[in-house]
């Protein structure tokens, strides 16, 4: 793939928009149209791209497996504690009306903590099995190969 | 898009036919946005033609773009899904005209949301807030299964007999 200057440039010129249009997706998910959900989607297909175009190995550096795994586990969990945390002011679980000082506040937040939530787990989920195949792949590869290149 | 999926019966390349799933993907999503339904039309275009489509591709690289032959008979098939277009059909003989005023989801708690919704949670878009808030549990449940599949896949497929390999190496 390193070879296509073109794709190369084009992706690289594609990035930061993607990016900017996910956290856009993210945040106003409140005003309009989007949400966690489309904005991690979003976020993952532009780390897929990279790593389409510039290689699996770029990519990992980019997003390590460890930080996949952590932000699976992250995103469930700040919704859960989100939930948690409600109850803990006094609240019943994932009634954000207790959050902040007024209800209407309390809800924004709520809102716009759980969506965070999602859209970590999202992205981190699409990301980690998008890598998984193309690193089982390479893998699989290389056991035909006869040699067991690092990866 | 019935002929999308007429196409996608008779190809036997998986190429062509993830293709055309996506293809079938952003029809739907038009016709999503043709009813109004802005968030499931983004869902849709975003999951259904563009993540899928590339998970698919890598399932494709990992196994075969060869759809096999179907060894058993096709009969006992068809008359099943036949059954169950009958059954779907007749079932939607009972669903309300679209945009029906005196529609059960024009009249249950649809205005309540539409109504309270903006002014107890101050989000103006009233999808997130009922996604969010009033059914707050179902999307946490959502997102937890997001994580299994996650999880689920990592099992499957993460190499730990290459990391094994690479600890017994260190150990010797």
């Amino acid at each position: 793939m390193y070879s296509y200057l073109v794709l190369r440039v084009v992706a690289k010129l594609l990035m930061p928009f993607i990016m900017l249009f996910g956290l856009y997706v993210q945040f106003h998910g409140d005003f309009g149209p989007g949400g966690g959900f489309q904005a991690g989607v979003i976020f993952a297909a532009g780390f897929i791209l990279y790593a389409l175009i510039f290689g699996l190995q770029n990519a990992s550096r980019v997003l390590p497996r460890g930080i996949l795994r952590f932000g699976i586990a992250l995103g469930v969990l700040l919704y859960a504690g989100v939930g948690v945390y409600n109850l803990l002011v006094g609240g019943k679980y994932l009634d954000y009306n207790v959050m902040a000082q007024n209800a209407v506040h309390g809800q924004h937040l709520g809102i716009l903590l759980v969506e965070l939530g999602v859209g970590i787990t999202v992205t981190s989920v699409m990301v980690m099995v998008f890598f998984t195949f193309a690193r089982h792949r390479q893998t699989k590869g290389d056991d035909q190969d006869g040699g067991s290149r690092p990866l | 898009m019935s002929i999308t999926v007429c196409a996608i019966l008779r190809i036997r390349n998986l190429y062509a036919v993830v293709m055309l799933g996506s293809i079938f993907s952003v029809m739907a999503a038009a016709i999503f946005v043709i009813l109004d339904a802005v968030d499931v039309a983004f869902t849709e275009a975003a999951v259904g033609a563009g993540i899928s489509t590339v998970l698919a591709l890598g399932t494709i690289a990992l196994t075969t773009d060869r759809e096999k032959k179907p060894s058993h008979t096709k009969i006992l098939p068809l008359i099943m899904v036949c059954l169950t277009g009958v059954a779907l059909i007749y079932g939607t003989l009972d669903l309300a005209h679209y945009g029906d005023p005196n529609a059960p989801v024009q009249t249950h708690v649809g205005p309540d949301y539409l109504r309270d919704a903006p002014v107890k949670t101050g989000i103006p878009n009233v999808v997130t807030s009922i996604l969010a808030s009033y059914r707050g549990y179902d999307t946490l449940g959502e997102v937890v299964v997001i994580f299994t599949a996650g999880i689920g896949v990592i099992l499957l497929l993460g190499n730990w007999r290459h990391i094994g390999r690479r600890r017994e190496d260190k150990d010797v």
